[in-house]
């Protein structure tokens, strides 16, 4: 009997699906003290542990549960934060499912170890109990500039700054955080118990943030490392700039990007009477796209009252979103219109969006991504009736940093060249995340910002040890 | 927090504010923008910089208050502080990017409608600061409403026309500007500045004559650093950011009507917020067009 419980994990605490779709509260309670000891029970602390080497960051996951076991969660938070500078977002936003918790030893027979959920345990407890990061080193006086303040810049700053590095974040928006502000909603991602409180830690390690500061239009690179002093900069700048599809009726009245639809909500806080920001979300809701922006996107308009589907031109297998984002949509009553994909956006005679054009798909050959190529079923078109169409197509990074840095090496999408170290064309210049990538993970964006910290530090003690 | 200096209402309904930001004033030009909000509840409004001091730190801006954000704007005092100030947004002016001596060879005249006559402003003054001459017309509804003429007759030749003919000539800036080319005066370049109608109507004039035409343009923006894509425009058939490519573009190339339209998204309900702001929850709907009586 034992040995079949133990396959199972402990479920976690949600919001009901009926009661969360008309708020804005987090959805997932995560686990009380009771419920984390019993899931840390299920590890089997591997001699070989696989959940670490999925890890981007390398957090050594069974020390930090051997030490939630014995229930010394300073010890706990201790080990993570040797590695993470943001637990707290990390057990909410990360897919564990395709890291950690997809090579857990446990998941080959039942369920993997719960590892996201005690990594939120954890971090939780830490901020309930008033606990920070430690530094390892005393000052070096050494500056360093880190441009923008989301996962990645944070990670990055909060490394050098234990380090004993003097760091300046500098963040284009007014309030710091980056995507974990803009782009992940409150229900999945709190802001000012999470979110804030993350950065408050990194600035509790010493590091200063200047909001309002748009690198490439306030002050460029070449100013920082020369007028302003820096030793290196970091930029984490991300992939801000949303993509369209370039089909007709997309400049109608009431289509959005998902950038911008979640901006308003998210960071402008649309949503509260008390925010003078106004967001227009219909009656029904279109978002298009399949990825983790897509459902944050579909079920913010629910929230604001729409019905909503998702269309989709792959099949649910494909859906590039977290598995618990999907499943969670389809709680709340999100409708999923798999294999289609849109053809035209249909207005009336004042350019409001009345319906949308869409035709159905079938997967075809494989294509560069490996994924089956979504082909149009001729002759399959058929309309949808809405009043608001969200285009969650991706993102790509925002060309105002490498347009204005001479000498800063791109790709064809825009993208900065770095090295697997961090490194760009640029001598003491590095960079990260999805201004490297584009859009990809929180985590991923983490791992090459800390990356970066250990490259930064290389190259700052050569440059003065010469 | 930025600091304002100097606040005072202008001609009519403007307002204009001195700001303490020596990081935009360090780098700005003529043609960008900053995002200024008010308070932790505000929205981010964009405003065309009007001129600016790279030595005191300091950006002057001159707006009209025409919904809750502006509104609030407009209440503060010198002393007080704005909260969030960033900037310079969008791309300078091209004519900072065009070789003095090309420029003293061009007959440039800048069409300034309403409150858009503050960033022609900071223009006609950094061409004047580089040896280079201008005309300025300045259009406004009636006499009272004509902005920041004395500044700008040091800076250009200056014609001012009102639409009842209460000051100067009389007349749309349409009539004036071809009243002016019938007058002899010859132009090459034009700079149209002004509510969204009369750039398209000035750009119906100018190509006409033949005459290369910018318009600056201000529609919907959240972020102003290319993130959001609500300003996006169509110009010469495709789609440009008015915040990252612009806000200046080639008028002949603007699709006017589709940006007006875009225009008007938020309007019902920017218009309640203001009121229920300005006068209390008065407004109970019978308008028929709010939806605020269903």
């Amino acid at each position: 009997m034992a040995e079949i419980k133990g396959l199972k994990r402990v479920p976690v605490r949600e919001q009901d699906p009926k009661v969360r779709a008309a708020n804005f509260d987090e959805v997932c309670l995560g686990y009380n003290e009771e419920e984390a000891l019993e899931e840390a029970g299920r590890c089997l602390h591997c001699k070989n542990p696989k959940c670490v080497q999925g890890c981007p960051v390398s957090i050594n996951i069974p020390e930090f549960i051997a030490a939630l076991k014995q229930k010394d969660y300073d010890k706990a938070y201790d080990v993570i934060s040797e590695s993470s500078s943001l637990p707290a977002v990390c057990g909410r936003v990360c897919p564990q499912e395709t890291q950690c918790e997809g090579q857990c030893i446990r998941g080959i027979k039942g369920d993997a170890v719960s590892i996201g959920k005690l990594e939120r345990f954890v971090a939780d407890w830490a901020k309930e109990n008033d606990r920070h990061m430690k530094c390892y080193r005393g000052r070096s006086g050494h500056k360093v500039a880190v441009i923008g303040s989301g996962p990645s810049g944070l990670t990055c700053a909060g490394d050098l700054a234990k380090q004993g590095y003097d760091v300046t974040i500098f963040e284009a928006l007014h309030k710091a955080g980056g995507v974990l502000v803009y782009g992940i909603p409150e229900f999945r991602l709190p802001k000012d118990k999470i979110v804030a409180k993350e950065v408050e830690n990194v600035q509790c390690l010493g590091v200063k943030i200047e909001t309002n500061v748009i690198i490439g239009r306030s002050v460029t690179i070449e100013d920082l490392l020369t007028q302003e002093g820096f030793d290196a900069v970091y930029i984490g700048s991300g992939a801000g700039l949303p993509m369209f599809m370039n089909i007709p009726g997309e400049q109608a009245k009431g289509v959005f990007s998902a950038n911008e639809f979640l901006t308003r909500n998210n960071l402008m806080k649309a949503y509260r009477d008390d925010f003078d920001t106004p967001i227009i979300c219909g009656k029904k809701v279109v978002v298009v796209g399949g990825g983790n922006v897509a459902m944050d996107a579909a079920r913010t308009a629910l929230r604001l009252g729409a019905e909503v589907h998702v269309v989709y031109r792959r099949s649910e297998a494909e859906l590039p979103a977290r598995k618990e984002e999907v499943h969670h949509a389809k709680e709340e009553g999100i409708q999923f219109d798999l294999l289609t994909n849109p053809v035209e956006i249909l207005t009336d005679d004042q350019d409001n969006v009345t319906g949308m054009k869409v035709i159905r798909m079938e997967l075809g050959e494989p294509d560069a991504s490996g994924r089956r190529r979504p082909v149009p079923v001729e002759g399959s078109e058929f309309e949808i009736a809405c009043d608001t169409v969200i285009m969650a197509l991706g993102t790509r990074p925002n060309p105002l940093i490498s347009s204005t840095t001479e000498g800063l090496e791109t790709n064809r999408k825009k993208c900065i060249v770095a090295d697997e170290a961090g490194a760009t064309s640029l001598p003491g210049v590095f960079a990260g995340g999805d201004a490297v990538t584009g859009a990809a993970t929180v985590i991923l964006a983490m791992g090459a910002g800390k990356q970066a910290a250990k490259s930064i530090d290389e190259y700052i003690r050569k440059k003065y040890a010469e | 927090m930025y600091r304002i200096l100097e606040a005072r209402n202008l001609a009519g309904p403007n307002y204009e504010m001195l700001v303490e930001a020596p990081r935009v004033a360090a780098r700005c030009l003529p043609g960008q923008f900053v995002i200024v909000k008010v308070g932790e509840e505000g929205e981010r409004i964009p405003l065309t910089i009007t001129d600016y001091d790279r030595e005191k730190g300091i950006i002057e801006l001159v707006y009209q208050p025409i919904g809750v954000s502006t509104g609030k704007l407009s209440r503060l005092q010198a002393g007080d502080v704005i909260t969030d100030f960033v900037g310079p947004l969008g791309q300078p002016s091209d004519l900072t990017g065009t070789p003095i001596e090309e420029l003293k060879k061009k007959k440039i005249v800048f069409v300034a409608g309403g409150v858009g006559t503050a960033p022609v402003y900071c223009q006609a003054k950094w061409l004047h600061e580089h040896g280079v001459q201008s005309d300025v017309i300045i259009g406004a509804k009636t006499k009272d409403l004509v902005m920041l003429e004395d500044k700008m007759k040091k800076v250009a030749n200056v014609f001012v026309t009102t639409d009842d003919g209460s000051y100067g000539r009389k007349g749309m800036v349409t009539k004036c500007l071809e009243d002016l080319i019938a007058e002899g005066h010859v132009y090459d370049h034009c700079v149209c500045i002004g509510p969204m109608i009369m750039m398209k109507f000035t750009c119906l004039t100018t190509k006409k004559y033949g005459i290369h035409t910018v318009v600056s343009m201000n529609p919907i923006m959240v972020d102003g650093t290319g993130m959001c894509g609500a300003c996006r425009l169509i110009v010469g058939g495709e789609v440009r950011f008015a915040c990252v490519d612009g806000p200046e573009f080639d008028g002949h190339l603007v699709d006017f009507d589709l940006a007006m339209k875009r225009q008007t998204l938020y309007r019902t309900k920017e218009g309640e917020t203001f009121l229920a702001w300005k006068e209390g929850k008065t407004h109970s709907g019978g308008c028929g067009q709010c939806g605020g009586d269903k």
